[in-house]
């Protein structure tokens, strides 16, 4: 490659990350580190009932004993717990409607692109936004209560609807399922809540919006999501954080519950802050996202597109335990300069009939690594259950690394389970080729790479699908030369 | 016009061209005949800019521009077109979309305005209907799962969309059976103009009855050794290459 082409990709690199701006606002923050104090504070702060505080205290005695995984492929310095901030929020007293929320804050969600304003908003799309640790705004809320949807901040809905948080929070992922899952147990502070009653189907489409801001600050937040019989939603989450040279922590619970013939299907762009070209900073994305198909014939689907994190470490996974469900998991997952992902899914067929889909594309470029890990467990009663896995890796240039670690565990003889695994490099002919149809290097690369992807792409909502092409692009600006 | 003047090449420490000297003036078509080995691949891919190929000396002027300084891209907007010996498969990546993307890209450096789908759909259904080739064609992935033919065919395609002012053929002719040369032969007849020239590389006199060339040159041991009239071809048909190395 010729040096003024060298230049530009430099160039292109060095402003890839259009959303590390900071905000500057009044905050409140706890003191720092971890103890029964501050989970008793983060409980007093959301006037929780006592039930709740409970729970968070029975979390926090079970993490103490807990010891931090290391079996995933990822490396990092020991993070140091009590050298963190567990609540950090805007300090003005909580908005009770967008016209209440800080400007300062709607001009921040507006240049990334998400404003709040219901009137500019996009439409039919229902907007959640999380800033650290709080619920900032919720859109479209009377519209989507017409329709019997519950849509609101997690906090509110432990105080709202106490019954239903109490039946299905920790239903799906136990508060000493893993380290992380009983960390955020203990100090969540925020997060969405839905709950889309029997036979209602969401009139719009749910997404919450996450940044994180405040400095040395973890975020903990927790998305609860019920799909009542015959109920169907799709719900998309969004992530970006400020560039900063310290390494954050955000470690979510995600559990989704589908009840007789519900729908839930369940979208995320993690563009979350993934360090600089030098591997300094960058998000510490450690979550738990797991569904249940809890009903007959209902399905849970995760599309996710991850092009940011300094380290992602996720797996989104199914339990299908009702007759004839259906789990699906559709990710495309980049890194690159020195960014770590393991991530991949667990199907778990308990019920007969069941079915699961995995489609996996990793794009490893730069000095990264990129694991796909999946576990697909056929139980003795899952008669008739089958899973078709798809695990493709591209590598761009040759200092990156491309890992594929399936598990398959059948117990049921008449199960059906298919796996099939490609890596591939992009070739420099593929690259010539476009090259010599007039496109440059960056707008071939990003033509290949959406080529690759466009299997899990053709799964996100419409309106994001545009939008995650351009990522995927953007992240892997400078990756090739 | 295309000038090359004493070009040297080489892969790694393997010199392959040792001092082409080539005149195509706009409005000619000229063949490149040659045994394997002698340097015709190598030129085409110098030519348009492919990485791995050391220019030691000499020059390539088209149209008053030294090219061998042109990323890939710029020569393509310059107007110089390779058509592949083996085009490239690009899986996931529509035919359409990829044309449309390319002839894009080539529009805005040319300073023309970009096409939008609907006529760009009208311009390549047209284009695919003189190639003979099914509309299924466009929705396909770029050469994936397409036989030799089809790609050739998809080769030509391209070049009547991008409507290039040079187009080189890399040995376009090899893997086609006699009625899809017909047709890639019509497909460079179509775009004949005196602001139109090609370079026809091939190893047989048969496309060559299909392109009527106006000059025919022989390259061996990297040099071009003989020039002359379509009646060369003829005559290397009947007595091979031997001995011409040498001259």
């Amino acid at each position: 490659m010729s040096a003024t082409t060298e230049n530009t990709v430099h160039e292109m690199a060095a402003q890839k990350y259009k959303y590390g701006f900071t905000t500057d606002i009044a905050m409140e923050e706890f003191p720092k580190g971890l103890n029964e104090d501050i989970v008793r504070l983060i409980s007093a702060k959301k006037s929780e009932p006592a039930w709740m505080l409970d729970w968070r205290l029975k979390a926090f005695a079970m993490w103490q004993k807990m010891e931090e995984p290391h079996w995933a492929r990822i490396h990092h310095p020991p993070i140091d717990y009590d050298d963190l901030y567990y609540y950090a929020a805007p300090s003005a007293p909580a908005p009770k409607s967008l016209d209440e929320v800080d400007p300062s804050l709607l001009d921040m969600y507006e240049k990334l692109g998400i404003p709040l304003n219901e009137r500019a908003a996009l439409a039919g799309v229902a907007v959640d936004a999380v800033f650290d640790s709080v619920s900032v705004a919720t859109t479209f809320r009377e519209t989507l209560s017409k329709a019997g949807v519950i849509f609101c901040p997690i906090s509110e809905a432990v105080r709202e609807h106490p019954e239903l948080v109490r039946e299905y929070l920790g239903s799906v992922v136990p508060v000493a399922d893993n380290y992380f899952a009983a960390l955020n147990s203990a100090v969540f502070s925020d997060g969405s809540f839905v709950y889309i009653p029997k036979g209602v189907r969401c009139p719009m489409e749910l997404s919450t919006y996450f940044r994180i801001n405040a400095k040395n600050t973890g975020q903990f937040e927790r998305t609860l999501i019920i799909a009542a019989e015959g109920a169907s939603v799709s719900y998309l989450e969004g992530c970006t954080a400020p560039m900063r040279d310290e390494n954050q922590l955000h470690a979510a619970v995600v559990e989704l519950v589908a009840l007789d013939e519900a729908k839930i299907k369940y979208s995320t762009v993690q563009n979350w802050y993934p360090g600089d070209a030098d591997g300094k900073g960058g998000i510490y994305n450690f979550v738990t996202k797991r569904g249940a198909c809890r009903g007959r014939n209902s399905k849970i689907s995760w599309t996710q597109v991850e092009t940011g994190s300094a380290i992602t470490w996720k797996y989104p996974s199914c339990i299908l335990q009702g007759d004839g469900s259906v789990g699906e998991f559709y990710s495309v997952a980049v890194t690159n300069n020195f960014q770590q992902a393991d991530t991949g899914t667990k199907m778990i067929h308990l019920g007969k009939n069941t079915s699961s889909t995995i489609i996996s594309k990793g794009i490893s470029a730069g000095h990264s690594n990129n694991t796909y890990r999946g576990l697909v467990k056929i139980m003795p009663g899952a008669s008739g259950a089958r899973n078709f896995t798809q695990c493709d890796s591209l590598l761009i240039g040759d200092q990156c690394g491309a890992h594929t670690v399936p598990y398959i565990e059948s117990r049921n003889m008449s199960a059906k389970v298919e796996h099939e695994a490609t890596t591939s490099k992009i070739a420099e002919d593929q690259l010539f080729y476009c090259r010599s149809r007039g496109l440059s290097q960056e707008d071939a690369v990003g033509l290949i790479v959406n080529g690759f992807c466009k299997d899990v792409l053709k799964e996100l909502p419409m309106e994001f699908a545009v939008e995650a092409q351009k990522l995927l692009s953007v992240s892997l600006e400078g990756s090739v030369g | 016009m295309l000038e090359i003047k004493n070009l040297h090449a080489r892969i790694g420490e393997k010199e392959i061209l040792r001092g082409v000297n080539l005149v195509v003036p706009d409005g000619e078509i000229h063949a490149i005949m040659g045994p394997n080995g002698a340097g015709k691949s190598t030129l085409s891919y110098v030519l348009s800019g492919r990485d791995g190929y050391e220019v030691t000396e000499g020059e390539a002027i088209y149209n008053g521009q030294n090219v061998l300084e042109m990323e890939p891209e710029v020569r393509a907007a310059a107007g110089i077109f390779l058509a592949f010996q083996y085009p490239v498969e690009l899986t996931g990546v529509g035919n359409a979309n990829f044309l449309r993307t390319a002839l894009n890209a080539i529009r805005r450096k040319r300073g023309e305005a970009e096409l939008d789908a609907v006529a760009f759909l009208k311009l390549a259904r047209a284009a695919a209907k003189t190639l003979q080739m099914k509309e299924d064609f466009l929705k396909r992935n770029v050469n994936v799962g397409f036989s030799g033919g089809e790609k050739k065919r998809n080769e030509m395609l391209q070049m009547a969309l991008l409507q290039p002012g040079l187009a080189i053929l890399d040995e376009t002719d090899s893997g086609l059976d006699i009625d899809a040369l017909k047709i890639v032969a019509e497909g460079v007849n179509a775009l004949r103009s005196p602001k139109f020239s090609a370079l026809v590389i091939t190893h047989y006199q048969r496309l060559l009855d299909h392109i009527v060339p106006d000059v025919v040159h022989v390259l061996a041991g990297g040099r071009i050794v003989r020039s002359g009239s379509k009646e060369l071809a003829l005559e290397l048909e009947a007595h091979g290459y031997a001995g011409l190395e040498a001259a």
